[in-house]
């Protein structure tokens, strides 16, 4: 018994000084896809209660649009990213705002953009936009889509 | 069973005590192994930032202590193909001078800035030898954001060092010469040649002016060699090491140590800003470079100094006075408390420490052993607080504030830790080879961080694997948090470092830029949104206003570009995440590539000189698509009549 305390004892003390990790082996699991209507995303936005279209936020995030998206984006052509007319159609505006904060861990994770990313083989940047500048992107989005440009 | 057990438990130790010699080591360090002290595992940080001067490489390397990591390597006074830096629109000012562009300079001794004697991390200030200079780099972004050119000086050699409140940033000049410059006989040495001496004020911004509120001081004609700044009771005054005394101009290897004592210059700038208020200073006129960088335009631009107002401390009692030191000393510093000033005489067996308060009273009591130029020389005795008997040519000295010093002997290469106020030897190792400069974190401060010292050698010999003729300089590594120095690393370094500087990281790291916000971006050839990207020509110049972004230019076809033309590329990156620059090169480009930041925009200049379809393409892997991001120029002949045309993807670059 003693014996069995001493060698554990020493056994921490020798793991202690090797220092070595224990890394977890990465799981390769497929990724579920989710119905869209359902599908928020991965990220920081988790629901949204939109309201009547802001005319000036759409404005707003036109200008932002212009900046930081627009050289990978166009609205009625493919560019590096997909063609974003109608995005609000097909996807759920938590989705839109994760996609736009998080895009990193959502073409990892979610199995929508990770689709995308496949189709389109280069990622979508990570623009470091404010939630807020976000949401002005989305509100501009939702503008074109509801056809009274 | 007892037995059995004690057995086991005998065997145990002993297998415990070989396991911990080979992971332990001896001495301080909390237990830990050499190997331990200077490893950081992988994903983890270096706890402080060492600043490297690379002398004859013009630059400054950042390394992470205490593991050696090279960090960056930034271009102060040298054009960086790398970097673009002097070959890019934006950056050639910054190496402006009133003898002209100068692609390379000569990088000596780093200088963080102080508040109240304490490290800030705000910039760190570097002198250039060759071309007097003194750059700024700003520790957010570190770049150089400033040059200014120093008039009436040669090599500048005793010169970044800062007051502790970062009020002047001083120069002093290695060579005597003629001041102002004329042709004279190199013989009339004596007298005629002078040691030009500048206090360059530092604004709150950082930056520094000589015109309107720096000064100079017209020195005798020595050689001015190193300075540090009084601090605490010493604040006001400033101190310079000189050596030939002597005033020779030719073999200064024997004629400038004939004398048996050469001086510490101790200057009273509280008194040279009395002296300038009430008017006793002559106003001379010059001209120097002046080269500011602006981190919103992404440009440098240069301004000239005409004026510089001169002090003569022959004529302005109380303003300088000499400390006799003997056989030309290099190293001045000055303890943490501010009562020391350490004078290491590099053909000497010992170490000077002078008092602060004996010199004020030698002072008062007018101890005066002649004179030099006009400029009282102190009794030596009266000042002496100490010599250190050492070992063969001392040459800097670092504090730990805890009491010691660390001088390093190039000599016999080693250092050796003593006590302040006893001048005892309490510790002495080896280094390899001829050890330079050293560097405690902070040393130049009222708070140094006294636990590891980096000792830089001139000479590397067989440190490691060779490298042909060339190798680059050794630098060693001490854990000095015990009683005993403990060598725990050895690494190569860049260029030739003469001094250094260093700061814990948690100063600086929280407050480094990652991005240039594209909204901030003021440069005036910026675009900022792909629809405003556009070819315009005027005349024989055409400006590219371009963009990037993972992975492709905007536009990425261009055509109606001619021999003869002068092509301005302006490159703005769009991405706005860390760490996503794109560069750019053009093909048969007489110049370097450009590396721009995310939100910044770069120039740099085509003279296309065959007709033809050239490509460009981005130099730095930006992503899994980088090798795609490329575009072609079509070149017409001089006379043709091919319109400007430019596009993405066939179409218009402001397509919907
Ligand atoms: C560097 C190019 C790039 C930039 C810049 C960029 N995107 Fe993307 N974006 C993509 C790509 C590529 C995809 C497709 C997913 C993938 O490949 O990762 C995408 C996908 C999207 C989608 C999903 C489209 C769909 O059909 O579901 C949205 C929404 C989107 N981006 C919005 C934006 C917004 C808003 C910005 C600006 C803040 C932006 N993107 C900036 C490249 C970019
Ligand atoms: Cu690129």
């Amino acid at each position: 018994m003693k014996k069995l305390i001493i060698f554990a004892a020493l056994s921490v003390v020798f793991t202690f000084y090797c220092g070595e990790e224990k890394k977890e082996e990465p799981k390769e699991e497929a990724l579920v896809p989710i119905d869209p209507k359902d599908d928020i995303g991965i990220g920081p936005v988790k629901s949204m209660q939109l309201a009547d279209i802001d005319g000036k936020l759409v404005k707003e995030g036109e200008k932002v649009f212009k900046l930081k998206c627009a050289a990978c984006h166009k609205m009625t052509k493919r560019l590096v990213g997909p063609p974003l007319e109608d995005v609000t159609k097909r996807r759920r505006p938590e989705w839109i705002m994760n996609m736009i904060l998080n895009p990193i861990e959502m073409i990892q994770k979610n199995a929508t953009a990770n689709a995308l990313l496949k189709q389109y083989t280069a990622p979508m940047a990570q623009q470091n936009l404010t939630e807020q500048e976000a949401r002005s992107v989305l509100e501009y989005f939702r503008k074109y889509d509801s056809g009274k440009k | 069973m007892k037995k059995k057990t004690l057995i086991t438990i005998v065997a145990l130790s002993l297998l415990a005590a070989v396991a911990g010699f080979a992971n332990c080591g001896a001495g301080a360090g909390g237990g830990k192994s050499i190997a331990e002290r200077a490893f950081v595992p992988p994903g983890q940080y270096d706890e402080f930032y060492g600043m490297i001067s690379g002398g004859f490489s013009g630059q400054l390397s950042i390394i992470g202590l205490p593991s050696g990591r090279t960090l960056k390597v930034i271009p102060v006074f040298t054009q960086d193909g790398e970097k673009a830096y002097g070959y890019n629109e934006e950056t050639k000012p910054m190496l402006m001078t009133s003898h002209g562009f100068i692609p390379w300079g000569d990088s000596h001794h780093p200088d963080i800035s102080q508040t109240n004697g304490e490290l800030d991390g705000r910039w760190v200030f570097i002198n250039e030898n060759n071309t007097p200079r003194i750059a700024r780099i700003d520790l957010s972004i570190f770049e150089t954001v400033e040059i200014i050119e120093i008039p009436h000086a040669a090599g500048n050699h005793a010169s970044p060092y800062l007051t502790e409140n970062t009020e002047y940033v001083v120069a002093s000049t290695r060579f005597g010469i003629p001041t102002p410059q004329r042709d004279m006989p190199v013989n009339q040495y004596k007298g005629n040649f002078k040691g030009m001496t500048s206090f360059v004020k530092v604004g709150k911004d950082g930056r520094m002016d000589l015109e309107k509120e720096g000064f100079q001081i017209l020195m005798p004609g020595f050689d001015y060699d190193k300075a540090h700044p009084g601090r605490g009771k010493s604040h006001g005054w400033f101190f310079f090491t000189t050596y030939n005394v002597d005033e020779g101009h030719t073999l200064l290897e024997v004629n400038a140590s004939q004398k048996e004592k050469d001086y510490i210059a101790a200057i009273n700038w509280k008194k040279a800003e009395e002296y300038l208020k009430a008017g006793k200073f002559e106003t001379w006129n010059t001209n120097f470079a002046h080269n500011v960088y602006d981190e919103h335009t992404h440009m440098a631009t240069t301004s000239w100094g005409k004026k510089v107002r001169v002090l003569d401390p022959s004529k302005l009692p109380g303003l300088v006075y000499f400390l006799p030191i003997k056989k030309s000393p290099h190293g001045c510093d000055v303890d943490p408390t501010g009562e020391y000033i350490v004078g290491s005489g590099k053909l000497e067996a010992q170490a000077t420490a002078h008092s602060f308060t004996k010199m004020l009273k030698a002072i008062e009591e007018k101890k005066f052993d002649g004179e030099a130029y006009g400029i009282p020389v102190l009794n030596y005795e009266a000042v002496l607080a100490g010599e250190v008997k050492t070992g063969l040519g001392p040459l800097h000295t670092e504090f730990d504030g805890e009491g010691h010093a660390y001088t390093s002997f190039f000599i016999s290469s080693e250092i050796v830790k003593w006590k302040l106020g006893t001048w005892e030897v309490v510790d002495r190792k080896p280094t390899f080879y001829s050890v330079g400069h050293l560097m405690i974190p902070g040393g130049n401060s009222r708070k140094p961080f006294g636990k590891y010292l980096l000792a830089m050698n001139k000479i590397t010999k067989d440190r490691y694997l060779p490298t042909g003729p060339e190798v680059n300089h050794s630098a060693q590594l001490f854990d000095i948090s015990g009683e005993k120095m403990v060598m725990i690393n050895d690494f190569p370094t860049h260029g030739e470092p003469h001094y250094a500087a260093g700061i814990p990281a948690s100063k600086i790291k929280d407050r480094s830029v990652k991005i240039f916000k594209l909204e901030d971006n003021k440069h005036p050839y910026a675009v900022k949104t792909p629809e405003k990207t556009r070819v315009v020509r005027k005349g024989k110049e055409v400006h590219v206003y371009m963009g990037m972004i993972r992975s492709h230019f905007v536009p990425d076809v261009i055509e109606g570009i001619k021999v003869g033309d002068t092509v301005y590329f302006h490159l703005t990156n769009f991405e706005q995440d860390y760490d996503v620059p794109h560069g750019f090169a053009m093909m048969g480009q007489q110049s370097s590539e450009l590396l721009v930041m995310p939100g910044q925009t770069e120039t740099s200049v085509w003279y296309p000189k065959k007709p033809g379809v050239w490509p460009f393409y981005c130099t730095d892997f930006c992503s899994a698509l980088h090798q795609e991001m490329q575009g072609y120029v079509r070149v017409s002949a001089a006379g043709s009549n091919v319109p400007i045309k430019y596009t993405l993807d066939d179409d218009p670059v402001d397509v919907e």
